[in-house]
């Protein structure tokens, strides 16, 4: 459950952090690769290497998805139709692995963020990556 | 046994070196009651839990925090044998508390976040799997006994 306070500093974060969404997003995707190996293998046609432009596109990509849902967290189900229909139909992504991308997007989140990453922050993150994320996985099944 | 590269023991070294115990333990267990609040209810006797403000600032917290990184303490010293350094606190944490190891790896991720925030740049990809994994032996070790 968000708070309309929580959903307002989700956009705003968002918001000042789609200028450098590429690094942002690859850099979560390295954490996960490097914290969850099993990750990998659904890039086995891609390189994943750090600072391969291929990361750094798809990791810019993610970052706008995550970033287009904050703007109306109410409307998540209609921004990620399309989304969903490809994570479950063609990509097919064990939705741990969601989970795994998720408490990376957190570390790096703090990393660049420092101080700044309160705990509500933290917490208000956690619940839309949460929410986020089970949106993504609903048409698996 | 586990098995430590020598890499990720420097790193577990080094960062437990650095750290200020009584800043970051209280801002990791301050950050689980906040994140996870259903965490809160090992702690009915703690005082104001209210809101994020309270549990930040509530001294009982602060001091149970640094506790638990203390207690981290005895594995950094003992990376060959986390299992039996905690068969006692698992039996504590089962027995006696009746914690639900759930939580354990609840209050491990608000850990690594606080790291994170504190190191920057440094807590790099390599440095964040080292890290994890330690906590991950932690953890497993802590739940051992529960039956």
């Amino acid at each position: 459950m968000l708070s309309t306070r929580e959903k307002e500093l989700i956009a705003e974060i968002w918001g000042r952090l789609t200028p450098v969404a590429e690094d942002i997003g690859a850099e979560a995707l390295l954490r996960m690769f490097a914290t969850e190996p099993g990750s990998k293998t659904y890039f086995s046609h891609l390189d994943i290497s750090p600072s391969s432009a291929h990361l750094r596109s798809h990791g810019k990509k993610i970052v706008l998805a995550i970033a287009e849902g904050a703007k109306d967290i109410s409307q998540l189900a209609v921004t990620l139709g399309p989304l969903q229909t490809l994570h479950a139909y063609q990509l097919r992504i064990d939705p741990t692995n969601f989970k795994f991308f998720s408490h990376c997007m957190l570390v790096t989140l703090a990393a660049h963020m420092r101080n700044d990453f309160t705990p509500v922050a933290h917490a208000a993150m956690d619940k839309y990556l949460s929410a986020f994320a089970a949106v993504l996985a609903e048409k698996f099944r | 046994m586990v098995e430590w590269t020598d890499f990720e023991r420097a790193t577990i070294v080094d960062i437990f070196s650095k750290m200020q115990y009584e800043v970051v333990g209280p801002a990791a267990l301050a950050r689980c009651l906040i994140v996870y609040p259903w965490t809160q209810r090992y702690f009915g006797n703690f005082g104001n839990l209210y809101n994020a403000a309270a549990i930040s600032g509530n001294p009982m917290v602060a001091k149970h925090g640094t506790t638990i990184l203390h207690g981290l303490d005895r594995a950094v010293k003992n990376m060959d044998d986390i299992k039996s350094t905690y068969a006692e606190l698992s039996v504590l944490h089962s027995e006696k508390l009746h914690v639900d190891p759930d939580n354990f790896k609840l209050l491990s991720d608000c850990l690594t976040i606080v790291v994170a925030a504190q190191l920057g740049k440094e807590f790099t990809g390599k440095v964040q799997a080292a890290f994890q994994k330690f906590l991950a032996v932690v953890v497993s070790s802590l739940g051992r006994q529960y039956h």
